[in-house]
């Protein structure tokens, strides 16, 4: 592609506005339907572009193929009337319905689902500004460009650094970050999609290729043998030499290449200086420089050789083995830098210092039966943790034919679930999930009481201990209370908790003992209690409290059930009031909860009689 | 007439400097050899010339083969005129600066033929104006040793006539006359359009048996007959329309193909001298350069219409005549032309309508074609037919439905017996006629642009 458009809009914007520190290209591009990958075999991806200004305002990636919800936050949509949304597979639009989302943007938003079904392809072309330099230089540790870098700038709104797109048409641009994407851009040149960037025009070694019918590209110094069959779309480099019989399609083969006869050869990448002797099969493989295959040998489909690697005789290597002659890393080394030997490696970008290693390697590895046959030479990698799914998905070879039936069955399960609840009524419907997130709080605040009670243990226990003087004290747990968001009855609840476990914890040998603790703590703390109990309600939550800690926590005080609420009766801590109200609440409970009731029956009649 | 002052001539230089020439002729390679090699160190600035131009062809930037063919003579002339000549074989010396640099050009992009053709140009250039100084120097000798006159002496229309006629005869010895040479040696000649390689006006001038000005002058009369082809060049628009009014008549209809300069041009040089006549303007898939034609045509005031390729066929029995362009024109008088032509040609040819090819001279080319629907063509990029982003679901490989190919051919082949006539800057011909024709412009020598060691003549 061509990047002076691009650059014209970028410097355009800039004089605009010196925050459009970024433009990003992208490109349409259709996912395969059946299986939910791109051609070059990329996560997934999503986007929100703002159609009228091109300015991106959400980008998502997804390393984990697992389809999920996307959130999308409202304030995006509030600050931008008009929004696009582009992704990169057609299943996953569908699942827009289940966002969280204002009921009064709904019908807006499902409309413009439905105009912006387009599918996008990131080429990982940015142009930057000199502030994007001092960016990284700021955050160092961004460790991924696009789900550090640019989420980062994106969700970073102090700067207000602003990050545009430019969207190519027939243009062609793509990346290579795996060995699906460099055969598929391969294919793409040789197909001419680069055009002139192509073997025949852009010769980038010394020697002029030809193209020829069919897409056959061809040096001028080639011997090949008469009954070899060689089929289109295929470029050999010069001085390659090919024996009888032998057939070779849709492939890349270097220069220098000695391949023998009856070889069969399919969608391979060959590069520079390998023989292959006679009799040998190779599909969808990889093979790097000085390679020798002996004869006889099969390379199945999604091989990896690296650099100077021998296969024995014979030998057959299996699917998606990736064979090199250094050792694989030890599982140990963190994902990145598995990744990094990995590239160094395989893809060959510094071939000086591999060559280096390998020698070493030669010498001391070359054993005349190896992992790779009688005289082969080399390791057999082992597949990392993402395991066989990474695999297929990544390799050179061709999707398995199980993989797509598969795909396909789930999609279509896909769509029938989607025809039953999809479309949701513009109305309404949604809005019950829309606040799901009640739930959330619900499960959330569960958690929140949990650890409120125990700061407001934590705290009177040091106030006890510290002898820190009540108002303090109540200040303290008001603090809390704000913090947590809480009501004044959780902080009657739990401080009269923390109370009674103190009470508890203090030795004692018998129950009139802890009845006399009990009465110690209360009289001490009976201010910080009482500023608390201002009303019914949390008087009545003080005593379920209490009926809950009897009957789980702290069994000692089931006895004492009634001694102590009365005792709190004459201390002014409860009324009789909450008491009564208490025994209501407590009518239509089982007979189980009902114990403490009975027991303090009565207390009840007294008090209804004092009253 | 001009006349110039005659340099004393003694008769011994003259008999070494002819010596040496024909040992340069006659291919003295050790000489020659070491005079190449001292004269190899270019200036640093041309070099970054040749390479800018080769970039851009390489990337395929320079569009039409006029523009190239102008380009690559600019090139040309700054290559001749920083290269050190040495005192002897200053042709061979050129020759092969020359040489190297087109070998570069043409194998940066072999498709387009103009950039071989202007290198053969420059290269029979260069030979005929060193046969020129040459046979003048011999003319000088006879003049002198027959007047035995030492002044300085005025030289009269005879000499110069004398002076060609040898110079005609020195180069009958060494290959078969051409048929501009034998046109100019009738003394009008040097009003003939292509006055390029060796008038009557440079031998006047060239009459120096001194070796010194002898160096500078055959580089400065290269270099001069070079600016005369990079004039020709972009002047020959004007020359194909000056005949326009010749074969465009009243109300006929015309019927081209895609854009061309030179068409638009003629059809307007026509339209000048108040001939009213229908276009149709096929629009020329997949890059509609016909559309620009069309506009250009219809803001031009002349009445056009647009029909798709397809449609050629249906409206080719209401045209009286097609008048296109063309890529290049090869020696058997075959032309490379816009993708889409050789289907007007056999319609033409179907309903016997005239097939007119406008061609400027540097689209002559002397090469013949072999295979030229490959080897000759050049497959551009598919997203000119159809948006990638649309159909890359189809042409994913790995899922096995990689199954749609595009091919986007951008030439061509129309064989000579469609073609009724060339137009050229020199008129009209026959396509049987396209070998003569391209004789005169190129030197036999010259057909293979390649550096060879012995790089003699």
């Amino acid at each position: 592609m061509s990047l002076t458009q691009a650059l014209l809009e970028h410097k355009e914007r800039r004089k605009k506005n010196s925050n459009a520190v970024m433009t990003m290209v992208i490109k349409r591009s259709k996912p395969n339907p059946a299986i939910h990958q791109s051609r070059l075999g990329t996560d997934e991806l999503f986007m929100a572009i703002d159609p009228d200004t091109k300015q991106l305002v959400y980008y998502e990636d997804r390393a984990d193929q697992s389809r999920g919800i996307l959130h999308l936050d409202k304030s995006l949509l509030v600050d931008n009337p008009s929004l696009s949304l582009h992704h990169d597979k057609q299943v996953e639009l569908l699942y827009f319905g289940v966002m969280s989302l204002a009921c009064d943007n709904l019908i807006n938003f499902l409309e413009l689902i439905r105009l912006a079904i387009s599918y996008l392809q990131d080429c990982y072309i940015d142009i930057c500004s000199p502030e994007v330099l001092s960016l990284f230089t700021d955050n160092f540790d961004y460790q991924h460009l696009r789900r550090h870098f640019v989420k980062g700038l994106l969700v970073d709104d102090i700067m207000g650094y602003k990050i545009f797109v430019h969207e190519i048409h027939s243009d062609y641009a793509a990346r290579v970050d795996n060995f699906r994407s460099y055969d598929t851009v391969s294919k793409d040149i040789i197909h001419r999609w680069t055009y002139p960037l192509v073997p025949d025009v852009m010769n980038f070694g010394k020697t002029a290729t030809k193209l020829e019918r069919q897409g056959m590209y061809r040096a001028l110094e080639i011997s090949q043998s008469q009954s070899a069959v060689i089929g289109p779309f295929t470029v050999i480099g010069s001085g390659t030499k090919i024996g009888n019989n032998t057939k070779i399609s849709n492939s890349v083969i270097g220069e220098g290449c000695k391949i023998g006869s009856n070889v069969i050869i399919e969608g391979c990448y060959i590069w520079d200086n390998i023989s292959i002797e006679d009799g040998c099969k190779l599909q969808h493989a990889i093979v790097c420089d000085g390679v020798i295959i002996k004869s006889g040998a099969v390379l199945e489909p999604g091989v990896i050789l690296s650099f100077k690697v021998v296969v024995g005789p014979e030998f057959i290597v299996p699917p998606y083995s990736k064979v090199s002659l250094l050792q694989q890393p030890i599982e140990e080394d963190s994902d990145e830098e598995l990744e990094y030997a990995d590239s160094t490696s395989v893809m060959g970008s510094q071939v000086d210092k591999s060559d280096e290693i390998t020698s070493k390697v030669l010498e001391t590895h070359f054993t005349p039966a190896s992992e790779l046959g009688m005289g082969g030479a080399g390791h057999v990698w082992s597949t990392c943790e993402s395991g066989h799914e990474e695999e297929w998905r990544h390799s050179v070879a061709p999707i398995p034919k199980d993989k797509i039936m598969e795909a396909i069955k789930t999609m279509e399960d896909d769509l029938g679930f989607i025809h039953d609840d999809s479309f949701l009524p513009p109305s309404g419907e949604l809005i019950p999930n829309s606040n799901d997130s009640d739930d959330d709080d619900h499960e959330d605040s569960r958690d929140d009481s949990y650890y409120f009670e125990k700061e407001v243990e934590a705290t009177f226990l040091r106030a006890v201990h510290e002898n820190i003087q009540e108002s303090h004290l109540i200040l303290e747990i008001n603090s809390l209370k704000l913090s947590y968001n809480k009501l004044t009855s959780d902080c009657a609840g739990a401080l009269f908790y923390a109370m009674m476990k103190c009470a508890l914890d203090i030795p004692h040998s018998s129950a009139d003992g802890l009845l006399q603790n009990v009465q110690v703590v209360f009289t001490k703390w009976k201010k910080a209690l009482t500023s608390y109990l201002n009303d019914k309600d949390e008087q009545i939550e003080v005593i379920l409290k209490f009926e809950e800690m009897c009957l789980e926590s702290a069994k000692e005080f089931a006895p004492l059930f009634t001694t102590i609420l009365h005792q709190l009766y004459n201390d002014d801590v409860v009324e009789e009031n909450a008491i009564l109200s208490w025994e209501d609440e407590k009518k239509d409970a089982d007979e189980a909860d009902k114990v403490f009731v009975k027991q303090a029956q009565k207390l009840i009649q007294w008090t209804l009689m004092d009253e | 007439m001009i006349c110039y002052p005659y340099p004393k001539v003694t008769f011994s230089p003259v008999r070494e400097h002819l010596k040496s020439w024909t040992a340069q002729n006659l291919g003295s390679a050790d000489t020659a050899a070491i005079q190449i090699l001292f004269s190899l160190p270019k200036m640093p600035d041309v070099q970054t010339l040749v390479n800018d131009f080769l970039n851009q062809l390489k990337k395929r930037k320079i569009e039409g083969s006029q523009a190239t063919a102008k380009l690559t003579a600019e090139l040309l002339r700054s290559v001749i005129s920083q290269q050190r000549v040495p005192h002897t074989n200053q042709a061979t010396a050129l020759i092969y600066a020359v040489r190297a640099v087109g070998e570069q050009l043409i194998a940066a992009n072999p498709v387009e033929l103009a950039v071989g053709n202007i290198v053969r140009r420059v290269l029979h250039i260069i030979r005929e104006e060193d046969l020129s100084l040459a046979t003048a120097a011999m003319a000088g000798l006879g003049v002198s040793a027959a007047s035995d006159d030492e002044d300085d002496m005025e030289r009269d229309e005879n000499s110069v006539l004398s002076a060609a006629a040898v110079a005609a005869a020195a180069r009958s010895t060494l290959r078969p006359p051409s048929l501009q040479t034998l046109l100019e040696d009738t003394p009008d000649s040097a009003a003939a359009p292509h006055t390029s390689s060796s008038g009557g006006e440079s031998d006047g001038r060239s009459r120096s048996v001194d070796k010194g000005s002898r160096v500078r002058k055959l580089k400065h009369d290269v270099i001069e007959a070079v600016n005369e082809l990079i004039q020709d060049i972009s002047t020959c628009y004007e020359q194909i329309a000056e005949q326009a009014v010749e074969h465009i008549h009243h109300n006929e209809v015309i019927l081209t193909l895609g854009s061309s300069k030179t068409v638009l041009e003629f059809l307007y040089a026509a339209k000048e001298k108040q001939r009213s006549f229908k276009v149709f303007v096929a629009e020329g898939a997949p890059r509609y350069q016909g559309h620009i034609l069309a506009k250009e045509l219809a803001a031009r005031g002349l009445q056009t219409t647009v029909i798709t390729d397809s449609a050629v066929f249906a409206m080719i029995s209401r045209v009286n005549m097609v008048i296109v362009g063309a890529h290049a024109v090869m020696a058997n008088g075959g032309v490379i032309a816009p993708v889409g032509l050789n289907m007007v040609a056999l319609a033409a040819q179907r309903h016997a309508v005239p097939f007119v090819v406008l061609a400027g001279s540097h689209k002559l080319c002397p090469l013949y074609p072999h295979n030229p629907e490959v080897l000759l063509n050049e497959l551009r990029s598919p997203s000119e037919l159809l948006d990638f982003g649309e159909f890359s679901d189809c042409m994913d490989s790995a899922s096995g439905t990689g199954s749609l190919h595009v091919v986007n051919p951008t030439f061509d082949y129309v064989p000579p017996k469609l073609v009724s006539l060339f137009i050229t800057d020199t008129g009209g011909h026959n396509p049987s006629y396209m070998y003569r024709l391209i004789a005169d412009y190129y030197s036999a020598d010259d057909l293979v642009v390649k550096r060879r060691p012995t790089a003699g003549s």
